[in-house]
């Protein structure tokens, strides 16, 4: 039990040091109280039981040849079965492949983009021009992930005003870029770039603004110019939220979500674009196979945690800041 | 102190501003681009390549009266407008009383159930076993498997808490003292008090709502008339336009092709665009006080 680091309550009749009884005592008298707060703390309660911790206990199917029609407690258990069909299969290679890659490189591209968006931003004075550009940049990310998958397949096509872009820069005819399906990555990660960069800024721009002037001034009359500015005052300035925001995504490196891939992959590029998220919902919703489909979920979040966690301690001890 | 501008420092804030116009541009591109199909002559749409600055040929908003005559798509933007007030009212609620019960300090138990409820951010049951747990409670094809999942988290339920905890004990003691209950305390006297992360999270559920078409594709296998926008839209850009055809006729409709998917995009992404930049700085606030608090 967590003790309460405030003040003892104001109100008599709490029995101190009255044992195992005089706990059950006193905890009535809290409920009896605060009748509110508990009745809220149940609907809470329920409420997480239901939708978080009911799937949780469900992850037991990942261990079974599960039916709907049998249970939870009812159908066949298999043990590592399921594990065992998913790492033997043709599916987990690509799937770890994908997933890894294309994690990693949105990582590579999509963590650092902001941070010298913001920085670039940063150096200008000019109010009203930042302001707009910054308004600007924010756009992307409030139009859909079903509209933007839209705009990425029609604009990627043969004709289409990406595809014309590339092939006026190699020289080449417009062609549909996915046809090769290796460029699947790529237009992934860009179209990420292109939602996020904008709005990934704000954090940034807000430890910026926090960064002491008179640092600057300082620095400034040590001799410094404006490069040795920014490298000795304003980096180590927002280091501590770039750190806590690099422990953010390295955690979900694995947790490249199913949403914008559903939109934009199809059969032909499956090889390149078929994540862990998109398979777990092919096999779970579309073909049924609520087992293998739970296992692979299993998988996934074991490792995404996993990362989460290392990560964290890594950080921790290199530079102190942690999120937990 | 007005610092020196140096040569190196001009040529450096030049393509400094360079950079940030491009960037601009990339962002601002593809919206205009869009528009301008919409309204374009569509057979000149068909043989153009490339981007789209100006209406190709003429005016025609042909597109857009068909997309008008379309039904579903507008079943959809008012289911979703319904998904979105419903959610609004059910995570706003859950995550005030959330907040209230947690930042409470006569509450002993607020950080032991803090953490129970926090372990949810680090694992979870996944797709499928979230899916079996709707399923289970008969909530597919109904609009509650649209409202429901996810609709009370823990990342608010920080926010919420942070913001509560802010506030003196003082004033919930003195509204005691006048007699309210702890209804009117916490709506009354301690939400007020938090307007501004109020509106963050109800911001933040407007345009996960607004962009949620996995809760359908998961959630609704059958009941398509329960469709928020997102799921229609999917439908128009990556299916076919085909389906709009008992509105209008068939020969028209492959003509317009393009058009009409232009068109839908304008119609469902303009008013969001137009709306965002005054609600702006709550995104701000709520992605700092977020990063901060989490």
């Amino acid at each position: 039990m967590v003790k309460t680091p405030s003040k003892p309550p104001k109100h008599s009749g709490y029995i101190e040091h009255g044992g195992f009884k005089g706990y059950l005592h006193n905890q009535a008298l809290d409920i009896k109280r605060n009748p509110v707060i508990y009745l809220f703390l149940l609907v809470i309660l329920a409420y997480f039981a239901i939708f978080n911790y009911a799937p949780m206990v469900g992850l037991l199917m990942a261990f079974e040849k599960y039916s709907p029609a049998k249970g939870l407690f009812g159908s066949k258990w298999v043990g590592l079965d399921n594990f065992k069909a998913f790492f033997g299969s043709p599916y987990f290679g690509r799937t770890i492949r994908n997933t890894v890659g294309i994690g990693v490189l949105d990582l590579l591209i999509n963590f650092p983009a902001p941070i010298i968006f913001a920085l670039l931003l940063n150096e200008i004075h000019n109010k009203f021009f930042k302001k707009t550009v910054q308004t600007i940049s924010y756009m992307p990310y409030f139009i859909s992930a079903v509209v933007a998958c839209g705009l990425v397949v029609t604009f990627i096509e043969a004709g289409g005003p990406i595809s014309q872009f590339v092939a006026d820069i190699t020289g080449g005819e417009p062609v549909n870029l996915m046809n090769d399906k290796k460029n699947f990555w790529g237009i992934y990660v860009t179209m990420n770039l292109w939602q996020g960069l904008g709005y990934g800024s704000i954090i940034y721009l807000s430890a910026l603004s926090s960064v002491d002037q008179e640092l600057y001034e300082a620095a400034y009359v040590d001799g410094a110019g404006r490069w040795k500015q920014c490298i000795h005052v304003t980096i180590p300035g927002i280091m501590p939220m770039v750190l806590m925001m690099l422990i953010l995504r390295m955690g979900a490196i694995f947790a490249v979500g199913a949403d914008k891939i559903l939109l934009l992959y199809s059969p032909a590029n499956y090889e390149y674009s078929d994540v862990i998220n998109t398979y777990t919902y092919r096999i779970g919703i579309l073909d049924s196979n609520y087992g293998l489909s739970a296992a692979v979920g299993l998988f996934n979040s074991i490792v995404g945690t996993t990362m989460l966690v290392i990560t964290n301690k890594i950080t921790k001890k290199l530079s102190g800041s942690s999120l937990f | 102190m007005k610092q020196k501008l140096t040569a190196s420092r001009v040529v450096f804030l030049v393509i400094a501003v360079l950079i940030l116009l491009a960037i601009a541009a990339v962002c601002l591109m593809p919206i205009w681009h869009v528009i301008m199909v919409s309204v374009s002559n569509p057979t000149a749409v068909t043989s153009h390549k490339g981007l789209v600055l100006w209406r190709l040929r003429n005016f025609d908003f042909q597109a857009y009266k068909i997309i008008f005559q379309y039904k579903s798509l507008w079943n959809g933007y008012l289911n979703t407008l319904f998904y979105i007030v419903l959610s609004c009212v059910i995570t706003g609620f859950l995550t005030v009383i959330a907040g209230f019960v947690f930042s409470r300090r006569r509450f002993r138990y607020r950080n032991a159930f803090m953490l129970i409820i926090s372990f949810t951010m680090l694992f979870n049951g996944g797709m499928i076993p979230t899916y079996m747990v709707i399923r289970k409670l008969g909530m597919i094809d109904t609009i509650w498997a649209m409202v429901l999942p996810g609709a009370l988290n823990v990342f608010n339920i920080i926010l919420m808490r942070t913001s509560m905890q802010g506030i003196a004990d003082a004033l919930e003691e003195a509204a005691r003292l006048d007699g309210a209950n702890e209804f009117v305390t916490m709506f009354k006297v301690i939400l007020p008090l938090c307007k501004a992360t109020f509106a963050v999270i109800i911001l933040f559920t407007v345009v996960g709502k607004w962009n949620d078409f996995m809760s359908a594709l998961l959630y609704l296998p059958t009941k398509t008339q329960l469709y928020p926008l997102q799921m229609e839209i999917r439908t128009i850009l990556f299916q076919s336009t085909k389906q709009i055809s008992s509105s209008a006729d068939a020969a028209s409709m492959n003509v317009y092709s393009r058009n009409i998917q232009y068109a839908v995009i304008v119609v469902s992404t303009l008013p969001i665009l137009m709306v965002y930049p005054f609600v702006q700085k709550y995104f701000v606030t709520g992605m700092t006080v977020g990063a901060v608090k989490a």
